[in-house]
């Protein structure tokens, strides 16, 4: 093979989590906690939709919307936090070389999950009839005037094996079960590779990839899922068959964002001192890959609803592209999730240099934020949605507690894999 | 037409050497022609000081053309020359309009991007390839040094280079 130079890198490196660091984190966390107050504030005292809202049925209050913002980020922050998983699991499903000087930055990202887990718990319990209309028990009543045979026929898929209109003891399961899973294969994964710190060899590689086979597996069938559970039922009438799928790619986009721009931060920082800008390349093509995928996925869905023109599919995007609220974010979401990462990042040397990626990561992660978005709150708020203090303030919360439990994470253990087997590979990685 | 091109050809047996070979000869001062290998050599055209090749700027301006076109066509035909209600949708209804649009500007880039590659690489059909060595198809990796290039050096001190560089053999090739 091509000429090797030995590589003495410091493998031993730790990340220092630094005061000043978690300082500007916590920052943002009381803005966010200051705008969120100050979202609350005014739509408590703001009113003003009440009228409209008892037209339509029942008045709307102001803390429908705190739960469709608390909804909105568990979805959003969840999705980033099991693509970290994820992609470490595809890394040695793939037996990737390139990346293992990076597995650890991934992996982090699982530490959110108990957390996401448990936020997602209380928040349905909590909002309840306010987030999802399927768990009011008389559309399961017969002999009631609200009767709805259509949700009726998927009620199964919430309350099995209870009376529908009870308990939905399914629907919690599986959201139990996802969790657990995913929590479990994540300490598995992150036992596996701290072992392997310490006894080094290769079959902690092969046990890690034996493992994410089984992960992927499993995830594959569980992000769609809860793709249907946690997003589209909230518009319980209405279905799409590839939701799954345009979920789990608005994830990924976001996760492999935020993944690079943790690497590029870490760069910054002065570890990783062998993730050059190869590397930073792959990264790079991984997510104008899968932001061009997300936008097919968006497109696929779109346009055939579109075609067919068959009502009960086309509510769904009425209710967004004919909303005064929600009609102009269909476009902010075209453009800043596929034309400006796609026309930025289509030149080699913007995949190359951590300027134009770490734009384009910021871009992402708040375009995908407005893709849940988009699919959360039509459904939920209708015409009282849209997007002030209180969606900034929450997304703010959230990502600043997400990036204190992920460093903090990071920082407890080696930042790199030291006894990796494929190392060497990555040292002399070249595109 | 006799001896008008005259090369010294160095052969190598391993591309660990040649690699190094090439860095070491050009830092010497002797111009190489051209290097050819059996198989593609990571890092090669890096050593050898080749720029980026600009093939992607004609995919990307392909691309455009067969975007451009995709539109003007179906904006002309369903519009213009032969509206039709189809579906109950507009005349011009832009969405129904991205399949095609998508698969002119991949096939255009397409295209293109072989066309132009086989221009600028001279492949058309009756060129006659110049083969410097019939094993440079085998196992033997090649370098040529145009003489007329290197015309501040003498014979002997070039073949020495090469020598010293690692070559397994130094030759002589002229073409008729």
């Amino acid at each position: 093979m091509a000429h090797h130079d030995v590589h003495h890198y410091n493998l031993d490196q730790k990340f220092d989590f630094k005061a000043s660091t978690k300082k500007s984190i916590v920052t943002v966390l009381v803005i966010g906690i200051a705008l969120l107050a100050l979202g609350v504030i005014m739509a408590i005292f703001g009113g003003g939709h009440e009228a409209e809202g008892a037209e339509a049925g029942h008045a709307f209050h102001w803390y429908e919307r705190l739960y469709a913002n608390l909804w909105i980020n568990n979805v959003y922050f969840t999705g980033i936090a099991i693509v970290g998983v994820f992609f470490f699991a595809i890394q040695y499903a793939a037996q990737a070389g390139w990346s293992s000087p990076i597995v650890r930055v991934m992996l982090s990202f699982g530490n959110w999950l108990p957390f996401a887990a448990i936020l997602m718990l209380v928040t349905f319990f909590v909002a309840n009839h306010d987030l999802f209309h399927w768990t009011h028990s008389y559309l399961f009543d017969k002999n009631s005037a609200e009767y709805d045979s259509i949700i009726d026929g998927k009620g199964a898929f919430f309350y099995w094996p209870m009376e529908k209109g009870t308990f939905p003891v399914f629907y919690i399961a599986r959201m139990i079960i996802f969790f657990g899973i995913w929590i479990f294969f994540f300490n598995k994964f992150k036992k596996l590779s701290l072992a392997e710190d310490i006894n080094g060899g290769t079959s902690y590689w092969y046990k890690i990839r034996s493992n994410a086979a089984f992960f992927l597996v499993f995830f594959a069938v569980s992000s769609s899922v809860s793709a249907w559970d946690w997003v589209m039922s909230i518009d319980t009438h209405w279905f799409s068959t590839l939701f799954g799928w345009y979920v789990f790619a608005s994830w990924f986009v976001a996760g492999l964002s935020s993944i690079t721009l943790v690497v590029i931060f870490l760069r910054g920082q002065g570890y990783l001192e062998m993730i050059n800008e190869n590397h930073i390349h792959d990264l790079g093509k991984f997510i104008f890959g899968f932001s061009i995928f997300w936008t097919y996925l968006w497109f696929s869905q779109f346009l055939l609803i579109y075609y067919a023109n068959i009502p009960e599919e086309t509510v769904y995007f009425l209710e967004r592209l004919d909303s005064d609220v929600y009609g102009p974010f269909i476009f902010v979401n075209l453009g800043m999730n596929f034309v400006l990462p796609f026309l930025v990042l289509m030149t080699r040397d913007a995949k190359r240099h951590g300027v134009f990626l770490k734009l384009v990561c910021t871009l992402l992660i708040v375009g995908h934020w407005v893709d849940i978005f988009l699919m959360v709150q039509p459904g939920t708020l209708g015409h009282n949605g849209g997007i002030g203090f209180m969606e900034v303030g929450m997304f703010l919360i959230y990502g600043a507690s997400v990036a204190l439990v992920v460093l903090g994470g990071l920082a407890k253990h080696n930042l790199i894999a030291k006894n990796h087997p494929m190392l060497e590979e990555s040292y002399n990685h070249h595109i | 037409m006799e001896r008008d091109t005259n090369f010294i050809l160095g052969v190598y047996d391993d591309e660990d050497v040649l690699l190094h070979a090439i860095k070491k000869v050009r830092s010497s001062g002797v111009k190489i022609h051209e290097v050819y290998s059996p198989y593609p050599v990571h890092g090669i055209d890096d050593v050898l000081g080749y720029k980026r090749s600009k093939l992607p700027i004609a995919a990307f301006l392909f691309g455009m053309l067969g975007t451009s076109l995709a539109l003007t066509m179906q904006f002309y035909m369903m519009r213009f020359d032969w509206p039709m209600i189809i579906g109950g949708k507009d005349f011009a209804a832009v969405p129904d309009f991205i399949p095609v649009t998508f698969e002119m500007t991949v096939l255009l880039a397409a295209f293109g991007m072989v066309g132009v590659f086989m221009i600028s690489s001279n492949l058309k059909p009756w060129a006659q390839p110049r083969i410097f060595d019939v094993r440079i198809t085998d196992d033997k990796h090649v370098m040529a040094i145009d003489i007329a290039n290197n015309s501040s050096m003498d014979l002997e001190k070039i073949q020495e280079i090469l020598k010293s560089s690692g070559a397994s053999e130094v030759n002589k090739k002229s073409f008729e």
